[in-house]
């Protein structure tokens, strides 16, 4: 009867084609919404994310999330060093300066200094150059992503010609040349990302009496760094969050005092809505067409759990179907769209969520109908 | 299983009323009906006469409110539902009026019905189908759907259907009102000739007053009853 169930479903091209291009948007809208939504929520924490070598991290107990930066004393870093179980630690300047461009106009940077002696916290990969090369006077290593774009130069024609080693910007009024081009994380602000030393990046900031963003600790082989972070919190009276834990507090940030959770979730209820409305309906009523040929079938001797089943498989390989189309899309979009501004992430947990939501959508189809089979009376064959 | 009777069908005293209070409708009145193995019996009346209850009745889809159903010595209404579902699906082949083929399978999938709800693999029931539809005059449209066919042919499909898993009781319901005369008359010609082959009993609601000819014995009915049963001859 399963036979049957499927040529039923798939013989009329239409309606088979509907419930699927329905449930298609449904699981595309929701993947691609959610994808965005977590790509977005993952360049928050991008910069903790490339800072791979700390397990934790010393802060100003106000500080909310990454970008949220209140100066500590510089004399703050001796103090944790002193605590029990830190195998290392080393200063993180990270601030907004503002670079001037060729044409005159001025862009905010996101300048990080790095622990002159060790580096610390550097991007992940050199596109160009060596993080090394920060030593020399001046030095400073810009992100590709704003290079080529925020911070490019302009020929003569007024195109876009991407910072090159060798390059010199102002920054805050003070000479900054270009020793290396790196790939980061794409941050939320989508800033350009430029890297120096902690002394130079503390001469090109404002002067202020505390300049120490952050500190970065290693905890020593054999001591937990949940433990650590409790142990510097105790000593020094600062904030100290391992690493996933700092990762947790920005994205908690956002999701509390930014509308971004908000905005895609109505996204992705939409989506699940349009889904349900069409291919819940589309499916309804594909059953109600069909209701005369379920109770011709109930007549003919087919029990109530013959039919549900045959609902059940209609159900589940539309939904199954139309699943791997609208995430195959989604994979698609976020391919295509690689590389660009969009932020775009699919873990499986976001398949996941789109599996279920889909499951949801053809169950609520599949029940709505399954009622009406139910209550057929099979005599309703002899009316007409 | 089903006792081995001269008589298929036993009613006595049949009730049916529908609704209540002032919607109330009493669509059979206390019917008395015997009908006899290898017989084909037509059930004739005006609208609204209570037809369609008494066969729904008789083929156990619907249950009576009082009284005694016999189906080869069974009461049917006093099955569990699950046992009565399993008894109509071995026992009674159905013709509807609008033929109720699924639109989007074949004809011979359309046969094979029958035999895939009593659990025949599917390669074996579209076998059976398609020599049930070579019976019936069609075999070589077995690949067609239903849209593809006459009225005529659809109903032979149809007839196909009811024979597919040699049910020894056959319901139809206005199996000519559809068709015009001439193919009418072929479709009556082959329910004759293959339903009733095998002892087979064949129970026909009609209006159609150009097939009285075909029947054993015409039940006329009017207001919940039977009136008179008479033979064709008999009939004025």
């Amino acid at each position: 009867m399963i036979y049957i169930a499927l040529k039923m479903l798939t013989g009329d091209r239409g309606k088979y084609f509907g419930i699927l291009f329905g449930l298609t948007i449904a699981s595309f809208l929701i993947t691609q919404q959610m994808a965005i939504f977590v790509g977005l929520m993952t360049r928050t924490y991008g910069f903790i994310t490339d800072s791979g070598l700390a397990d934790v991290w010393v802060m100003d107990p106000k500080v909310q999330f990454i970008d949220d930066i209140k100066p500590i004393q510089d004399t703050q870093l001796l103090r944790v060093r002193g605590v029990q179980g830190v195998d290392w630690a080393v200063p993180l300047y990270k601030g907004i300066l503002k670079a001037r461009l060729d044409n005159g106009n001025f862009q905010a940077c996101n300048v990080v200094g790095l622990d002159d002696a060790t580096l610390i916290g550097g991007p992940a990969a050199m596109v160009e150059g060596r993080l090394e090369d920060l030593r020399s006077a001046d030095g400073i290593v810009v992100d590709e992503d704003g290079a080529a774009g925020k911070l490019a130069k302009r020929n003569s024609k007024g195109m876009p010609v991407p910072l090159r080693v060798g390059n010199s910007v102002e920054l805050n009024d003070h000479r900054a040349v270009v020793v290396g081009i790196c790939r980061v994380s794409r941050t939320f602000q989508s800033q350009p990302v430029i890297y120096t030393t902690y002394t130079r990046a503390t001469t090109f900031a404002p002067m202020e009496r505390k300049l120490l963003s952050f500190i970065q600790v290693k905890a020593k082989p054999g001591t937990s760094p949940k433990q650590l972070a409790t142990r510097i919190t105790a000593k020094t009276g600062l904030a100290a969050y391992t690493k996933p834990e700092f990762e947790d507090l920005t994205i908690s940030y956002f999701m509390k005092y930014t509308g971004i959770p908000k905005n895609f979730g109505f996204a992705v209820i939409l989506g699940f809505l349009v889904g349900t409305a069409i291919a819940g309906m589309m499916f309804y009523n594909f059953t109600l067409e069909n209701l005369k040929y379920f109770a011709a079938l109930k007549a003919m001797g087919a029990t109530n759990l013959t039919l549900l089943v045959m609902v059940v498989v209609q159900a589940l390989l539309v939904g199954g179907i139309g699943f791997g189309l609208g995430t195959g899309a989604a994979a698609i979009f976020g391919k295509l769209l690689g590389g660009s501004e969009l932020a775009f992430r699919l873990p499986w947990q976001v398949l996941l969520g789109t599996a279920g939501a889909i499951a949801v959508i053809s169950t609520f189809a599949a029940l709505l109908s399954l009622w009406k089979v139910v209550r057929l009376e099979p005599a309703v064959v002899f009316k007409g | 299983m089903p006792v081995a009777t001269d008589l298929a069908v036993r009613l006595d005293g049949v009730t049916k009323t529908y609704g209540s209070g002032d919607a109330k409708v009493v669509a059979l009145r206390g019917v008395d009906l015997e009908v006899r193995a290898g017989e084909l019996m037509m059930l004739v009346g005006p609208s609204g006469c209570g037809k369609t209850t008494l066969i729904s009745v008789v083929a156990g889809i619907l249950n009576q409110d009082d009284g005694e159903c016999l189906v080869f010595g069974q009461n049917v209404h006093a099955m569990k539902d699950r046992e009565r579902v399993l008894f109509r699906g071995r026992n009674v082949g159905f013709v509807f009026q609008s033929f109720n083929l699924i639109p989007t399978l074949t004809a011979a999938e359309n046969v094979a019905v029958p035999l895939l709800i009593l659990g025949t693999p599917r390669r074996e029931a579209i076998r059976r189908a398609t020599e049930t539809l070579d019976r019936v005059g069609i075999g070589e449209r077995g690949g067609s759907l239903p849209s593809q066919l006459s009225g005529g042919q659809q109903q032979r499909v149809a007839i196909a259907r009811s024979l597919v898993h040699g049910p020894r009781l056959i319901v139809c319901d206005e199996p000519t009102s559809a068709l015009d005369h001439q193919t009418g008359h072929k479709v009556l010609e082959l329910l004759r000739d293959v339903a009733l082959a095998d002892g087979r009993s064949l129970i026909i609601v009609t209006h159609d007053a150009r097939i009285f000819s075909f029947a054993d014995r015409i039940a006329k009915m009017d207001d919940g009853r039977i009136v008179e049963i008479v033979t064709p001859s008999e009939l004025k």
